[in-house]
């Protein structure tokens, strides 16, 4: 099959005389435990150019990306870095032969400042051989003021926001004035703000020859900035085509192996009886007044910008936070909630925005992952758990989810990051929620596996469970809700219905 | 499609991979090993097959084993607890003050009488469970790091230790009391605690908590794990184990000394590390623990067999715990 492909592709490929590639991978392939991650795929970037690596999750992105990063050692295959040979060993050695990589998860150290972080490893020393401090925030002005960022290279890196934490990483790739950038999911916790900064950065880096491999499951950046699109699927190289050449639907067929007809499968079902009432909730210095009633079965968006508070109204709710106002009725009756244990025996669930800091035991099985919250619904006696019956309500639960992993004992860290997050909401679900909160439920999750989340919420709002969705997508929020309240600086600027919504509608409420 | 894949089978099968106390396992069996033979060439005797010597291993290896177990569950949370030997001498000094013989001279408790056993007994750990409670609701309520708050409780209960008696020896306890550290008692009582744990740890709400508190504390909160509390049950179980440590080795001397269980906590920690569980946190298990713990017996046991000076067994001992902290951050790393 792949063969077949492989020579459509040359044909329509612009042509680049051997040699004329800033980066080759091919024949690489890559198992892990249980898992063939890549089966013999390949990759070639010409430079100035931005070339999209697109594929559902556990496509094997990342992990072609790691292995031309030097980070993961391929099983078989060869890349070559201007047509010359390369075996890379280390991110080190990949940093010398000019690849850098920004990397999908964050890897910066929270305690340190920002300049030490984009130059640690290679600090400017002075003559006693410590590190030159002053020089080294000298250099991070510098490489700022090129990329026109707006952060003060002393300050330290825990008191950065996610999409700024994202800026400084992007910093620090381009710090390396590599040939070849990687960026793996960049705009996943950012802000259009940002993303249009880092648009602009590559369009620069672009005109300097550089190539740029991008990856990303927003449909709408690739057609910006994409000049070839390749596309993998389950470990397999399917086809390069330039990007004039495809289409989102095309592309999406590609993708999937399939044609996707429905995105939104938003169904209207009757609605039920009030199942939250929220009344004047407020958090001093946060936000204030918030009031709403959500009825089961219904599905209610909270739209507006980063920072606007919606977060902090979900996690005051859900008694993460005190709240030092307002009232919270579950099923007609006033409770209070002071901690999350709390809030999940109320019947309320909550996917939380950072998958890593606040949701995933990454060290531990997908099993553990999943059956953590019901537990105390799972006892037999002496606190032993009822092992068979979580492990099969798990089962069944990453099956009807598509959860992809060889086995429910694999250790999460290994899942793709879809899949991580299809086992988190498995984690909510065996809770079986009266009340759901998902706070940006597909971020970084690939449209196959969001068409079938979307399903997913639709089903469940049949089944009369009240659904609250935070999103910065508009396409989601519009696609999927019932309802959507508007928020901008901590305070809710207004109610839009379903025949009410549009982009227009949600910006001018979202910004005034 | 599998046209593409020249060898799928391959890629899967060099993949499986194996339970990591087994790796230790076999660490163990090959120094048994290089000690018979050097037993054989140096000694011209068998190391193993000596019934007594390893009666006598086993034995020490039963009282840090019992702290060992306490701190494999502290260190899974990413904590640590420093206080274990020091606890471990505070409970035998208590216990050992209710366990004197009647008609004896006594440093405590003047003119007290011949009290029944599970007395000692149950002073002893609850001595230990205090502490645990202490070091537990510190670090739950303050926030202080762990190795901080355990390092003041193991130079205070230390100090109490010697306190209690100002420093003299409490001897003479009664033959029910030391029947307690007399003949296998004491590896019995250890392995029990390995079994209970190793249960709780993989099998009870209990111990997922205590793995998921590990692995993210912020997420286990999320999931609705009452964190501090958790915390608090978990460094009062290890206390409780150094309490019962403390009797098991006041029974076996028939006596306590507030010298008791010196730097037992190092012991108990690195046979933790050598067994497998990790530093990071949400990694780790009993079983390891309790091999890691045999592996430090044996060197012991090894060495003065060989006759070897015992400042040099402290620097390979050193060695050891650095190795095997190197192959814990090797393993972590590698999973980037
Ligand atoms: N270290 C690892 N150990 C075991 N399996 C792994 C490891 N890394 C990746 N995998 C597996 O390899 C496959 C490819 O994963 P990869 O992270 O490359 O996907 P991806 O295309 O980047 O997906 P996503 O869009 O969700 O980020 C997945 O099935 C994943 O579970
Ligand atoms: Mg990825």
């Amino acid at each position: 099959m792949s063969a077949v492909l492989k020579d459509q592709t040359s044909s329509t490929m612009p042509r680049a005389a051997a040699g004329t590639y800033l980066l080759e991978a091919e024949g690489i392939m890559k198992g892990f435990p249980g898992v063939i991650a890549l089966a013999g795929v390949q990759l070639k970037l010409r430079p100035g150019t931005v070339h999209a690596l697109m594929g559902e999750n556990g496509a094997g992105k990342s992990t072609l990306m790691k292995i031309i990063a030097g980070i993961y050692q391929p099983d078989e295959g060869q890349i070559r870095v201007k047509g010359e040979r390369v075996v890379l060993h280390s991110p080190l050695d990949a940093l010398q032969k000019g690849i850098a990589m920004i990397h999908q998860e964050l890897n910066l150290v929270p305690f340190t400042t920002i300049a030490e972080n984009i130059w640690i490893g290679r600090e400017p020393l002075n003559k006693l051989g410590f590190v030159d401090h002053a020089e080294l925030f000298r250099r991070t002005r510098e490489l700022f003021d090129r990329l026109h960022i707006d952060l003060d290279p002393e300050e330290q890196v825990q008191h950065l926001s996610i999409a700024n934490r994202q800026m400084v990483e992007i910093a620090k790739a381009v710090s390396y004035d590599s040939d070849v950038l990687i960026m793996d999911e960049p705009t996943s916790a950012i802000t259009e703000k940002e993303v249009e900064h880092l648009f602009a950065i590559i369009a620069d880096l672009k005109a300097q020859g550089k190539g740029i491999v991008y990856i990303t499951h927003k449909m709408v950046e690739v057609f910006n900035i994409a000049d070839d699109i390749s596309v993998f699927r389950d470990g397999h190289y399917i086809t390069t085509k330039p990007a004039s050449e495809l289409d989102r639907d095309k592309l999406i067929t590609l993708m999937v192996g399939r044609e996707l007809t429905q995105m939104f499968p938003k169904t209207t079902v009757p609605l039920r009886d009030v199942v939250l009432d929220v009344r004047s909730l407020s958090r001093q210095g946060v936000f204030s007044g918030v009031s709403f009633q959500l009825r089961g079965g219904e599905i209610l968006g909270f739209a507006g910008l980063m920072g606007a508070g919606r977060t902090e109204v979900a996690e005051t709710i859900y008694g993460m936070y005190p709240a030092s106002g307002g009232e919270i009725y579950v099923n007609g009756k006033r409770v209070e909630i002071k901690s999350p244990r709390q809030a999940i025996d109320a019947g309320l669930a909550l996917l939380t925005e950072d998958r890593k800091a606040s949701g995933l035991f990454l060290v531990l099985p997908v099993l553990e992952n999943m059956e953590i919250a019901s537990l105390p619904g799972f006892l037999g006696r002496l606190g032993f758990v009822r092992q068979r019956t979580v492990s099969e309500e798990c089962e069944k639960l990453r099956q009807s989810l598509r959860v992809k992993t060889p086995s429910l004992y694999q250790i999460i860290e290994n899942l793709s990051g879809g899949n991580q997050q299809k086992a988190l909401i498995g984690r909510w679900l065996l809770t079986k929620p009266k009340v759901l909160i998902l706070d940006e439920p597909t971020r970084g999750i690939d449209v196959g596996a969001k068409a079938e989340i979307y399903k997913l919420i639709s089903e469940l709002a049949a089944d009369g469970v009240a659904i609250i969705m935070i999103s910065s997508e508009m396409a989601e929020i519009i696609g999927m809700c019932d309802r959507v309240l508007v928020m901008h600086d901590g305070h809710v600027t207004g109610e839009l219905k379903r025949d009410e919504l549009t982009q227009e509608a949600i910006l001018h409420l979202a910004s005034d | 499609m599998s046209t593409v894949v020249t060898n799928p089978k391959a890629l899967v099968a060099k993949a499986r991979r194996l339970p990591p106390e087994l790796s230790i396992l076999f660490v163990l069996l090959g120094i048994a090993v290089i000690f018979e033979v050097l037993g054989w060439i140096f000694n011209g005797q068998s190391f193993l097959f000596n019934s007594q010597r390893l009666v006598i291993m086993i034995l020490q290896v039963s009282v840090i084993g019992l702290l060992a177990i306490g701190v494999t569950q502290v260190i899974i949370t990413t904590g640590i607890d420093l206080s274990s030997g020091s606890v471990l001498a505070l409970s035998a000094m208590v216990a050992a003050s209710l366990a004197q013989s009647a008609d004896v001279a006594r440093p405590v408790f003047e003119g007290l009488g011949g009290l029944p056993v599970f007395i000692p007994v149950v002073a002893g750990l609850l001595v230990g469970t205090v502490c645990g409670l202490i070091n537990g609701s510190l670090i739950a309520a303050t926030g202080i790091p762990p190795f901080i708050a355990t390092l003041g409780m193991m130079v205070t209960a230390r100090g109490l230790a010697q306190y209690y008696t100002h420093g003299k020896p409490i001897s003479q306890l009664s033959d029910s009391y030391t029947a307690i550290g007399a003949g296998a008692m004491p590896v019995m009582i250890f392995l029990m605690m390995a079994v209970v744990f190793h249960i709780a740890l993989r099998y009870t709400k209990y111990g997922k908590y205590t793995y998921a508190i590990g692995g993210n504390m912020t997420a286990a909160r999320v999931s609705g794990i009452d964190v501090k509390r958790h915390l608090i049950t978990v460094y009062t179980i290890a206390g409780a184990l150094s309490g019962l440590a403390g009797v098991v080795a006041s029974a076996r001397a028939a006596s306590g000394q507030s010298g008791m269980g010196l730097s037992y906590e190092l012991d108990a920690i690195a046979a933790a590390v050598i067994g497998g569980v990790s530093l990071a946190g949400g990694v780790g298990r009993i079983t390891g623990t309790v091999i890691g713990a045999l592996i430090l017996g044996m060197m012991t046991s090894g060495f003065t067999f060989l006759g070897i000076d015992a400042y040099i067994q402290q620097i390979v001992k050193g060695v050891i715990i650095v190795v095997a902290v190197i192959a814990d951050t090797y393993r972590s790393k590698r999973k980037i």
